[in-house]
Parts: C-alpha cells; sequence; structure tokens
C-alpha cells in the first residue's frame, strides 16, 4: 500500500502476461558469460586488481574484433559512396570509383540513404545471382528468387516465421544439428516450433550420419509435423566441411521425407583442411537431376560477416530461394517489407563481395594479395588450435576444417560436476565462468549449442591474432591442467 | 511498345490490390510509369510514395557523410579532403568500436558511449527529465525495436488474440507487424474535421469493442501523424496517458517525425509530458518511445538505425528484452554513427557549423514553404481538401470524388483513390499513395505525397497534379 492507502499500480507487462514463448529464448553466444565478460571489463578499466591484464573475448565470430583488417579496395568504394565528392580524388583507385557510380545509380536520390526496395537493391540482387552462377559452374540463377537481408541471421529468422504453423501434434518440426548455432534454437523457442534435434557425429570429425537423420525423424512425426532440415556448412560451431556425398545423401533425405532444406553457407570460404571443398547445397541439387532439382525446396543463406571479409557491423546478407510455392513467395515478399529494407551500404557491400576486382583492374592484385593473406592466417590458426588442445590431457579437439572456431571436447571431473549442478550451473558454464575469472578469456560452453548427454565442450574462435592466439592457447592448457587437479 | 497497354495495367492492379502496396508494387507501379514515360508529357516520374528526404531529391548532409567516410576509409583521417571536425569525429566514433572498426559487432543494445549520448540528447530535449542508459536499445529502424516490443507484448497462443490499438489512418508497416505476430490491430479514428486530431470518445468507443472479443494490451499513437500530419497537444498526450493509465494498456510511441513540425507547434516527448504529470502516472504508466535517423534532417532511411527508450518497464521483463535483441546481435554501425551525428551535430565554433547550418536550415525552409504551397494549392481545387500540415513528412488531402469516378473505380475493381493514383502516376508521372493504404473510414478518400523534396520539385509536383485534378474532375462530372 502507498501512503494514501491506494495499491501500488500492478505493471500490464509482467513475467505472468508476457508472451510465454519468449522466456524459453536463449542466445548463448551473448548469453551471461559475455555479460559477465563485458561486467570484468569494466572493472578492469576502474582499476580493479584482476589475475589478468586483459579480456579476451573468443566467444564471437567478429574477425574485425580480433585485429583483422577490412578489404581496401570494399572500404574505398563504400567511403566513395558515402561521400561522393570524393570521387575527385586522385588518391582513390578508377575501379573503385567506377563501382561506386554505379552502386550510387542505383540508390534512390544516388544515395545510400534512401530505402531501397524491400527484397533489396534490383542490381545488387542481379550480381548476386551472376555470382551464384559463377560459383555453382553455370547453374542458372534467376534474381527474383534472392532476397537481400539484414545479415544471414534476418533471412534464417524470415524463412522459419513462414514455415512454422500449426497446433499440437501437427505443430511444425524443424531438423536442427547439435551441436548448432544457438540462433536457430532461439528463433524456433520464439516461434514455438518444435526443435528436432539430429547428433552430428563427434567421432567421425563431427559428420552427418542419415541414419542419425532418419532416427531424429522417426522419432520426431510421433509428436509433431516436421517440415524442414536446417544444416550449416561449414559447421558452426564444429567447423565440419560436409562431404559432396554427404549433401547428396542430405538432398535425398529431403525429397524422400518432403522436407524443406535450409542450407547456412555463411562461412563457404573458410575452408582449410586438405582435401576439404565447399559444395553448394545448390549446385549438388542441380547436378543431382530434374527429379529432385525440380522439386526439392531449398533456402541457402550467405553474409557478409564471415570469410575473409568479417564485415559484421555491416549486417549484410542474401538469401536464394529455390522451388518455393509462388503463393508462398508472395507472402515471403509481404513479409519481408516489415523490415522495411536491409541496410543498403550491407547491401552496396554485398554487391563488392560477389563483384570483386577482375584482373587486369588497379585494384586486382592488392585484392588478391589481401584475400590470400587473410584466408591463409586463418587456415594456420585452425591448425594450430587443434593442435596445440589436443596436447591438453583431458581435451580433444577435431579439426577444423572450416568456419571460424574450435569445439573441443573437454573432460569434467566428478566434483566439479557435483559442484556446478549443486549450484544450477551447466558444467561447461561452470568451468567456462572459472576460466574466464582467472585468465579472462571468454569462451562460450558447449550446452549453449547443444551436445550429447554427459559430453561437455567450449566454443573458441580461431580468430585472436596468432602471437595472441598461442597465449591464450597456453592459458586454456594451463586453465585445464589447474582446474582438473584441483577438482580430483 | 510491344506489350499492349490494357494487359500491363491489369496486371499491375492485381498486383497493387494483392500486395497492398508493398514496396515491391510501389517499385512495379514505378517501372510503370518511367518505362511508359516515353509517351507521355513527362519523362520523369516524380515519386512521393517514400517518406525518404533523400530519395525526393535533397542531399545527405555533408559533415554526417563525411565522417562517415573516414570511418569507412580511416586513412581518410589524415587527409584534408575532409574538414578537422570530421575527422575527429569519426576517430572518436572508431574509438568506440572494437578493434577500431565498423565492421565488427557492436554490444547488443549499440555501442555504449552513443547509448549515453542518446539519453544525454534525450534529456535536453525534454528540459531536463532524467534518461537512463540502460532502458535505450539501438536496432535497425525504429520498426524494428517495435517488432522486438510487441514480440513480448504479444501472445499469439492466447485467446483471446491479443490486440493493439491502432489509428485509423496508420502508415501500413505496423498494422503488419502487429499481424504477422499474431495479433490484431483495433483501430480509432482519427478525426479528419479536427485535423486529424486523437479523439477520447474514440480511444474509449474503441477499447469497449475490443474487449469481451480480443485481450487488449497496448495503445500505438504516432506523434507526429502518419499519414496524418496533425501534432498532438499536451492536453491530448496528458488525457492519452491517463487513458493507458486508467485502462492498463503500454503505451508505445511513434516519435519517429519530432524534427518536422511547422508553423506555430511544438514537439513534446510523451516522456516529458508522463514525467511532467508526476506521480502516479510518472511512476508507473509503461511507455516505449522510439525514434530514427530516416527522418529528420538527417534522412538516412537506408543506413538502417533507430532507437527505442523504455519507461517504467518491468526490470524482470528488461531480462527478456534484452534478449529480444540479443538475437539480432546488433544494429549497423554505419547507422549507429549517423544516430549519434544526429543528435549531437556540430555546433557554433565547429569548423563544420557553417556548411551544416546552411543545409539544415534550406531543407527546413524548403519543406516549410512545401507544407505552405501544398496546402494553398491542393485547398483550392474543386474536390481536394487539405487539413493543416502541423508536422510530419506527408500532405494528406481528401478527394471528393464524383460519383462517376466511383463507379469507374469499382468496375475496375479498386479503390477509387487508388483509382486516382493510378491515373495521376499514368498522365503526369507523379506518383503518390492511395488513402485506403493506411486506413480509411468507409465512403472517404484521400491521397498521401511527401512534402520533403526540394521546392522546385514541390512546385512541379503541384502543377502536374493541378492540370491532372482540374481534368480528371471534369472528365468525370
Amino acid at each position: 500500500m502507498t501512503e494514501n492507502g491506494v495499491s501500488p499500480r500492478a505493471k500490464v507487462l509482467t513475467i505472468d502476461t508476457m508472451n510465454p514463448t519468449v522466456k524459453k529464448v536463449e542466445y548463448a553466444v551473448r548469453g551471461p558469460i559475455v555479460q559477465r565478460a563485458v561486467e570484468l571489463e569494466r572493472e578492469l578499466s576502474e582499476g580493479m586488481k584482476k589475475p589478468f591484464a586483459e579480456v579476451i573475448k573468443a566467444n564471437i565470430g567478429d574477425a574485425h574484433a580480433m585485429g583483422q583488417q577490412p578489404i581496401t579496395f570494399f572500404r574505398q568504394v563504400l567511403a566513395l559512396c558515402s561521400y561522393p565528392e570524393l570521387l575527385n580524388d586522385s588518391t582513390f583507385p578508377e575501379d573503385a570509383k567506377s563501382r561506386a557510380r554505379r552502386i550510387l545509380q542505383s540508390c534512390g536520390g544516388n544515395s545510400m540513404g534512401s530505402y531501397s526496395a524491400s527484397q533489396g537493391i534490383d542490381s545488387v540482387r542481379q550480381d548476386v545471382a551472376r555470382y551464384i552462377e559463377r560459383r555453382d559452374g553455370g547453374v542458372p540463377c534467376d534474381p527474383d528468387n534472392i532476397y537481400l537481408t539484414t545479415g544471414a541471421s534476418d533471412g534464417i529468422v524470415t524463412m522459419l516465421k513462414l514455415l512454422v504453423c500449426g497446433e499440437g501434434e501437427t505443430r511444425t518440426g524443424v531438423m536442427i544439428s547439435i551441436p548448432q548455432y544457438p540462433l536457430y534454437s532461439a528463433a524456433l523457442a520464439e516461434l514455438g516450433a518444435v526443435q528436432i534435434n539430429y547428433y552430428l557425429n563427434e567421432e567421425k570429425c563431427w559428420s552427418l550420419d542419415i541414419s542419425e537423420l532418419q532416427r531424429a525423424l522417426d522419432e520426431a512425426r510421433r509428436h509433431c509435423n516436421p517440415r524442414a532440415l536446417c544444416i550449416i556448412n561449414p559447421g558452426n560451431p564444429t567447423g565440419q566441411v560436409q562431404s559432396r556425398e554427404c549433401i547428396e545423401d542430405v538432398i535425398r533425405f529431403a525429397a524422400k521425407e518432403r522436407l524443406f532444406l535450409m542450407a547456412d553457407e555463411v562461412y563457404q570460404d573458410n575452408v582449410y583442411a586438405d582435401g576439404c571443398h565447399f559444395h553448394s547445397f545448390k549446385k549438388v541439387l542441380f547436378e543431382m537431376g530434374p527429379e529432385y532439382s525440380n522439386t526439392v525446396e531449398l533456402a541457402s543463406f550467405h553474409s557478409t560477416s564471415k570469410c575473409y571479409m568479417g564485415e559484421c557491423g555491416f549486417r549484410g546478407g542474401y538469401m536464394e530461394i529455390i522451388n518455393m510455392d509462388s503463393e508462398v513467395k508472395a507472402q515471403l515478399t509481404k513479409l519481408v517489407s516489415v523490415r522495411l529494407c536491409p541496410p543498403v551500404p550491407g547491401q552496396a557491400l554485398m554487391d563488392l563481395v560477389v563483384n570483386p576486382p577482375q584482373p587486369g583492374e588497379p585494384s586486382y592484385d592488392n585484392f588478391i594479395k589481401e584475400r590470400t593473406a587473410t584466408l591463409n592466417v586463418l587456415a594456420e590458426k585452425a591448425k594450430l588450435t587443434e593442435q596445440v588442445l589436443n596436447t591438453v590431457q583431458g581435451i580433444s579437439c577435431n579439426p577444423v576444417q572450416g568456419a571460424m572456431y574450435s569445439f573441443p571436447c573437454i573432460t569434467i571431473p566428478e566434483k566439479a560436476i557435483k559442484e556446478a549442478t549443486d549450484n544450477g550451473q551447466q558444467p561447461d558454464m561452470f568451468y567456462c565462468m572459472k576460466m574466464l575469472e582467472e585468465t579472462g578469456i571468454c569462451l562460450v560452453p558447449g550446452s549453449g549449442f547443444g551436445q550429447r548427454d554427459g559430453t561437455y565442450h567450449f566454443r573458441m574462435t580461431i580468430l585472436p591474432p596468432t602471437d595472441k592466439l598461442k597465449i591464450l592457447l597456453k592459458k586454456v592448457k594451463e586453465f585445464h591442467q589447474k582446474f582438473t587437479e584441483q577438482y580430483s | 511498345m510491344s506489350e499492349p497497354w490494357p494487359v500491363q495495367l491489369c496486371v499491375m492492379l492485381q498486383c497493387f490490390k494483392r500486395l497492398q502496396q508493398q514496396p515491391a508494387c510501389r517499385r512495379t507501379l514505378s517501372a510503370l510509369g518511367s518505362l511508359y514515360g516515353a509517351r507521355k508529357p513527362y519523362n520523369t516520374v516524380i515519386d512521393v510514395t517514400w517518406g525518404d528526404i533523400h530519395r525526393a531529391g535533397v542531399k545527405p548532409l555533408s559533415f554526417v557523410r563525411q565522417v562517415l567516410a573516414a570511418c569507412l576509409d580511416p586513412t581518410l583521417l589524415n587527409s584534408d579532403k575532409l574538414p578537422a571536425d570530421a575527422r575527429q569525429r569519426a576517430q572518436r566514433l572508431l574509438g568506440g568500436c572494437v578493434g577500431g572498426s565498423v565492421g565488427s559487432y557492436t554490444a547488443t543494445a549499440g555501442i555504449s558511449e552513443i547509448v549515453h549520448r542518446i539519453s544525454e540528447f534525450i534529456t535536453r530535449r525534454d528540459g531536463g527529465v532524467p534518461s537512463h542508459p540502460e532502458n535505450i536499445y539501438i536496432s535497425p529502424g525504429s520498426q524494428w525495436a517495435l517488432t522486438n516490443i510487441l514480440k513480448i507484448l504479444v501472445n499469439s497462443k492466447s485467446a483471446p488474440q491479443t490486440a493493439v490499438l491502432t489509428p485509423l489512418p496508420c502508415h501500413s508497416t505496423t498494422t503488419l507487424s502487429i499481424t504477422s505476430l499474431g495479433a490484431v490491430a483495433i483501430p480509432y479514428n482519427l478525426s479528419e474535421e479536427q485535423g486529424w486530431a486523437l479523439q477520447m470518445e474514440e480511444l474509449h468507443r474503441a477499447l469497449e469493442f475490443a474487449k469481451g472479443v480480443y485481450n487488449p494490451v497496448a495503445l500505438y499513437v504516432i506523434n507526429p501523424g502518419n499519414p496524418s500530419g496533425h501534432v498532438q497537444s499536451r492536453k491530448s498526450m496528458q488525457d492519452v496517458i491517463r487513458f493507458v493509465s486508467e485502462k492498463r494498456l503500454f503505451l508505445l510511441a511513434d516519435e519517429v517525425y519530432q524534427d518536422f513540425v511547422y508553423g506555430e507547434h511544438e514537439f513534446v516527448s510523451y516522456k516529458r509530458v508522463l514525467a511532467e504529470m508526476g506521480p502516479p502516472f510518472a511512476d508507473t504508466v509503461e511507455l516505449a518511445s522510439f525514434h530514427s535517423v530516416s527522418k529528420g534532417f538527417t534522412g538516412e532511411g537506408g543506413l538502417r538505425c533507430g532507437y527505442v527508450e523504455l519507461v517504467n518497464v518491468d526490470p524482470a521483463v528488461m531480462k527478456y528484452i534484452y534478449k529480444m535483441f540479443s538475437m539480432d546481435t546488433c544494429a549497423p554501425v554505419l547507422g549507429q554513427f549517423a544516430l549519434d551525428l544526429m543528435l549531437n551535430p556540430p555546433q557554433p565554433g565547429d569548423p563544420s557549423y557553417p556548411l551544416y547550418n546552411v543545409e539544415t536550415r534550406n531543407i527546413k525552409t524548403a519543406v516549410a514553404n512545401n507544407v505552405k504551397r501544398a496546402c494553398e494549392v491542393v485547398n483550392g481545387l474543386p474536390g481536394f481538401c487539405c487539413q493543416p500540415v502541423q508536422g510530419g513528412a506527408f500532405a494528406f488531402p481528401r478527394l471528393y470524388l464524383p460519383p462517376k469516378a466511383i463507379q469507374k473505380a469499382k468496375e475496375m475493381g479498386m479503390q477509387p483513390d487508388t483509382f486516382y493514383c493510378l491515373r495521376l502516376l499514368e498522365e503526369t508521372g507523379v506518383f503518390a499513395s492511395p488513402g485506403c493504404e493506411y486506413g480509411l473510414k468507409e465512403g472517404t478518400y484521400n491521397v498521401r505525397f511527401c512534402i520533403l523534396t526540394p521546392e522546385d520539385t514541390m512546385e512541379e509536383l503541384l502543377g502536374r497534379l493541378t492540370s491532372f485534378h482540374t481534368q480528371f474532375m471534369k472528365d468525370f462530372s
């Protein structure tokens, strides 16, 4: 009661009145451990004494944050687009200027500040289509099937929204790999969809077994209506690069079981291991002949955030939609209009990614040099990470074939598991929190991505600069040994 | 021309009807307009369907673009091609980015220094009313933030269905967001005769209608209005606040046009009015207010950035709001920068101030003149009547169409104002939006067009509109 005897007004929006599905949403990459890391950074900057001099955020796939340099050409073109007076500046190369002029012409009022059409700028979509055709050895791509998005995440969430419907036993089920990138589980939770887990095979380098897909699907059919199959290739957090045979098997499975395929291919240029190659789902689908290419419904996603660009802050991306029913496509077009349009600088950047400098152009040599160097360094760090982690007793790391992460299996002593459980914490969260507090290293516990019961992992990016990465790996090793001893 | 004209037109019309003037259709119609331009007495399409100042022909603000250029290509930080204060600002902004790059993700709610400066801006704007950074989220546009808040408010499985009270007329993006989340938009009619003012009796009526059938949880207001152009009085805002308090509704205040207010009118924020009403309202009414970098003189809609400030929201719920925003990772960094520049422009004494001042004053003057001219011209035409444009980006005049025109439209299977706009586009290249897109009272017809153009564009537009309208009314008399 307040002073004048009136009951305090209860809030309209409370835990009880809010949308119940949102309560189930967890997004580990920006979850409690990251929030603690930010707090620690603040404490450090305020002069508090810690057992470490800096917090190293090896939790998020953000290359520039870890010192990777942007591609000069891309930034030059974008600067020219931003302030076209610079088109008179002789320090900018001609090929950058001509790209900038072309982009500006396709923008309303010749400005990146104009809204574009919701599906994205026409000429950019056409350029994306041509890129896909080149990448896929000539398999045709219709620009009308290209939707530019605010990062790949936006496209993924939009597609899931379109797919999810029904009630109770007819509620849409969506198959997702375990481990997975937690945007999928978060989106499925928010939409109230049924998450159908299929386990990747850790013993076989995180490969995908069709028998496991079948098991998961058959089980799920008893209580929901499975409609979609999501696959991340190259994998996040696991880094595996699927073989061509595997991709064919998945397509055959999706065709047989009538599942909409969602292929998250944002790491398509991040392939490091010998003998591994990126095969796009679209290409493989079409090479399997009309029986499949005319029927299997596929959405594939790409982004400007990863690969050699690492331009996360631009929120650039696209999705290609294959064999979607035309009425559903009209609804999709309407749905994306709620966003008004994707960020135009991100669209412009995507245009440059699919339309990079060509041999003979002034910027070509430098572009190739920068791109090659970036990808080579990532490959080296992938190998280094795997090697060092495998020297630690109690840590076992599969080869990092691609993407930007290692996802090693860690042995946690019984005592630690007990202490964690007593505190209501996942054992690997307990482990990672301890590591953060003692070393300043921020990783994401495997429980945030999903793992087989009784196994524990963490996800660590391979992104810090090589010398820092070496220190990081050494500290992880030392911590693990200490932790194991402490709880033995 | 190889395609028979009538066939193409039918396709456009079907498209128009089904998609209800979504941007995809706008594009189609725009293409239609320019495709047939060669045959027409005009060679440019004047597209005023968007509230987009750059598309309308106004140049971006130099300072903003100079800073962004230097942030994109940091070699420019040492170039004398850009003024010193622009370079310094760029340096400072890059300092807030991890790794010093606009390519990095930022914190979920936005770059912390920028979020702090937003709260300072809000306090300055609101005459000292405190604003707390932890209640502010930067998002890829104000509509994005609104959708996230709606996601928390709307339970798509609830029976009865969740409802949000929305103005009629209302721009379609919000109503589409509401329905796509599984809720229902309950309209409250704005009073055109009273300059599109919000009427309390209408709010009561709409709520009564909703109760029992639906579960109304929120009231959405747009101030300054879109498409209405109405700027709410303080008294009206106080009435609204008392209403949501009494009726237990969450208040969603879309204030993105706050920098475009004309004549004697003044914008005051809902936050300020709420604070000035004191307890119990000030401590209890739950409010989300939205702003954007897309409007105002910066007009950087394509950069996709806005923010929401939350007031009196349950701390336990704030945790989930954070989660919703975290799934989007963050707003585009260039957009965050543009937002910061919009709220903290060059000051007198800064090297860039004179140019900035000239550019913004020119826009302000042009827009004020456009408002005056648009109303004058439209009100001078028979069968056309425009309420005073008090604020916002649009004029929204009423069409009093002759029965023959209405009949013809019905025969063609479309709304009369759609028919008018299509004819206007075909014959003059002026592309305006039909009022039916925004929801109108049965039997009333309006047209919406953007008034943020350069002055000569507005004169050209009004000239074409005048000759078209005069002819149209004659043809259907």
